[in-house]
């Protein structure tokens, strides 16, 4: 990633001049470090009502940032849930107050291995502390703090971003009202941790990662971060979907050239998907989310026993799944209801039926889409939130 | 919803319920009693459906309702978690309907189940006078395709009742004109003559 810290002392830093930034703390990591200072990157979308009922906290997944409906300031692509955003919207900001805010260990503003350790004045590298999405979650509570809001209307976020929501729900459930966990688990299996393995393995393999310390050498570790990505994103999609896609069909030539050219179709996709990545995610940042992620094991913080951590929530939770995910496949969600139920939470659950893989959180699923509307009117008719302008309300 | 828009044997059920109360409704299809319930009644319902295209239909409702199985998910909940727990024209359909009435009760203060009563006269007469699987109104199913596997007779429910300690506080034996016919047990009648049965089970 060629973006801060190099750039020069004063100069506007792109990745955070259409949002807003704040200097927050301290924040206790649950690996012990505290840090005095953070700075957190976030995104609003509404207006926040008069009795800040009204805010939608979205927290998203590994790759992801607060980017969520306008367009991304590095690359220019349309943020990763616009389609959903909008006055009108299933996600109304005639109605709601939203707000996006990148994870802590990110790189698109928030505290993270790519920014500067204020103690040595170079940018953090490996000598960043190892982060949870705990830790991802308290950082999310001090920005609360400092915009005011004591509790969120909703949590909402897909995979990683869904455990956020369910860390929310369990470590801070009288901050919650509603809780929508998609494509997620309470904890990252043997797979998804081998998986994420891989593209840590690939990253370090780049002779030009330098132990994470390729900023002072002036390198960028893109071809490992980009074998990274290429893997991570298989997992993303399914069988069916990649056949129906690419099948075998070739790129751009009639036969096949008996040499290691992108032959496929399928070569070409996934070498464009990690070489654009690599233009805006910083490697250091991809090794500590992932490592978050593999860390979770929400019943292992609460004695073993999942439903633990939901005794006597008071949480309204809607948990979505997709048939064909085989990442966080559909029985981790109803791992997550089972022990929800063994609380008698109060808990819907749907499996939508789609061919499009863990994927399918980002993309036109009409089905997913009507279940998180009916949802969210549902759970705003109990908290009182009308529909139409939040301001008038 | 008007009260004369629900399904005449959801009415029943419903009428049973006191408002305010915690209600899981088993088999809760789309949601229309839970919606009922909650509309007219103030009730905190949540349901458990096994077909998908129901679970989906009653959540964007913005009812709680999730995919599950009375057989095998109700042994999650605890003990108490409910002031009812419904069970409508599902029992004859469960694997194992002395656990499911047993978990009923186990969870709720409350059951109410309805069943469709294979001792009504109709019933009896194909049986006897054809000498095959009754296929009526109520049991609308061939025999090598039916999910009903547990048919019983409203006498054969109130035996089971009785095995696991429940109380009978209140027996509705309705016949096929619709008409609703009280009974306390044992009473041969509403066995003969009603085509579904309707019980509120207490402890």
């Amino acid at each position: 990633m060629n973006l801060p810290p190099v750039l020069a002392p004063g100069g506007i830093d792109p990745r955070t001049q259409a949002c807003s930034t704040a200097e927050l703390g301290p924040l206790k990591l649950d690996c012990g470090v505290v840090l005095e200072r953070i700075t957190v990157a976030w995104r609003t979308y509404g207006t926040l009502n008069a009795d800040k009922s009204n805010a939608i906290l979205v927290c998203h997944a590994l790759t992801g940032d607060q980017y969520l409906a306008d367009s991304h300031p590095v690359t220019g692509k349309p943020g990763w849930w616009h389609t959903l955003v909008g006055p009108g919207n299933l996600f109304d900001t005639d109605r709601y107050f939203l707000i996006c805010s990148n994870v802590l260990g990110g790189c698109m503003g928030t505290t993270g291995p790519v920014e500067i350790n204020p103690q040595t004045g170079k940018p953090w590298g490996l000598g960043f502390p190892v982060i949870t999405i705990g830790d991802m979650v308290n950082a999310q509570a001090l920005l609360l703090d400092h915009l005011g809001i004591e509790q969120l209307f909703c949590v909402v976020g897909g995979s990683m971003g869904g455990m956020q929501v369910l860390e929310w729900a369990a470590s801070h459930p009288r901050r919650v009202f509603a809780a929508l966990p998609i494509a997620t688990s309470s904890r990252h299996s043997a797979q998804n941790i081998a998986f994420g393995e891989v593209g840590r393995q690939a990253i370090m393999a780049d002779p030009d990662w330098h132990e994470g310390d390729y900023h002072s050498h002036g390198t960028n570790p893109h071809r490992g971060l980009a074998v990274a990505r290429m893997a991570a994103h298989i997992t993303y999609l399914s069988e069916p979907a990649l056949h129906k896609k690419f099948g075998r069909k070739l790129q751009n030539r009639q036969n096949v050239t008996y040499g290691f050219e992108a032959d496929f179709q399928i070569e070409s996709y996934l070498r464009h998907q990690g070489s654009t990545f690599v233009e805006r995610f910083d490697a250091n940042s991809y090794l500590y989310i992932t490592r978050a992620m593999d860390y979770f094991d929400l019943a292992a913080e609460h004695g073993g026993k999942l439903a633990n951590a939901f005794k006597g929530t008071p949480v309204r939770f809607c948990v979505i799944s997709f048939t064909s995910d085989w990442l966080f496949p559909t029985q981790e969600s109803r791992a997550i209801v089972h022990a929800l139920n063994a609380v008698a939470a109060n808990v819907s659950f749907v499996e939508i039926d789609s061919d499009k893989g863990h994927d399918a959180f980002l993309l036109d699923e009409p089905e997913f889409h009507k279940t998180l509307q009916g949802f969210l009117d549902g759970a705003a008719e109990h908290r009182g939130l009308l529909p139409g302008r939040s301001v008038d309300s | 919803m008007s009260p004369t828009q629900l399904r005449f044997d959801l009415r029943l059920i419903a009428d049973m319920v006191a408002p305010k109360t915690r209600v899981l409704d088993v088999g809760c299809g789309e949601g229309e009693l839970l919606k009922f319930l909650r509309d007219t009644k103030k009730v905190d319902g949540r349901g458990i459906e096994l077909s998908m295209a129901g679970v989906a239909a009653a959540v964007r409702q913005g009812l709680s309702v999730i995919q599950g199985d009375a057989d095998t998910d109700l042994k999650d909940y605890p003990a108490g978690a409910f002031d009812y727990v419904i069970l409508s024209q599902t029992l004859q359909a469960t694997r194992n309907p002395r656990e499911v009435l047993e978990q009923m009760l186990r969870i709720g203060k409350h059951a109410i189940v309805s069943l469709p009563n294979f001792g009504h006269w109709r019933v009896r007469l194909s049986l006897l006078a054809r000498g095959r699987m009754p296929v009526t109104s109520s049991l609308d199913f061939t025999w090598y395709d039916t999910p009903n596997i547990h048919l019983c007779t409203i006498d054969d429910f109130i035996d089971l009742a009785q095995a696991i300690g429940a109380r009978i506080e209140r027996g509705l034996a309705i016949d096929s004109s619709g008409q609703i016919r009280p009974f306390t047990p044992p009473d041969w009648k509403a066995n003969l003559m009603g085509e579904n049965g309707l019980f509120l089970l207490g402890k």
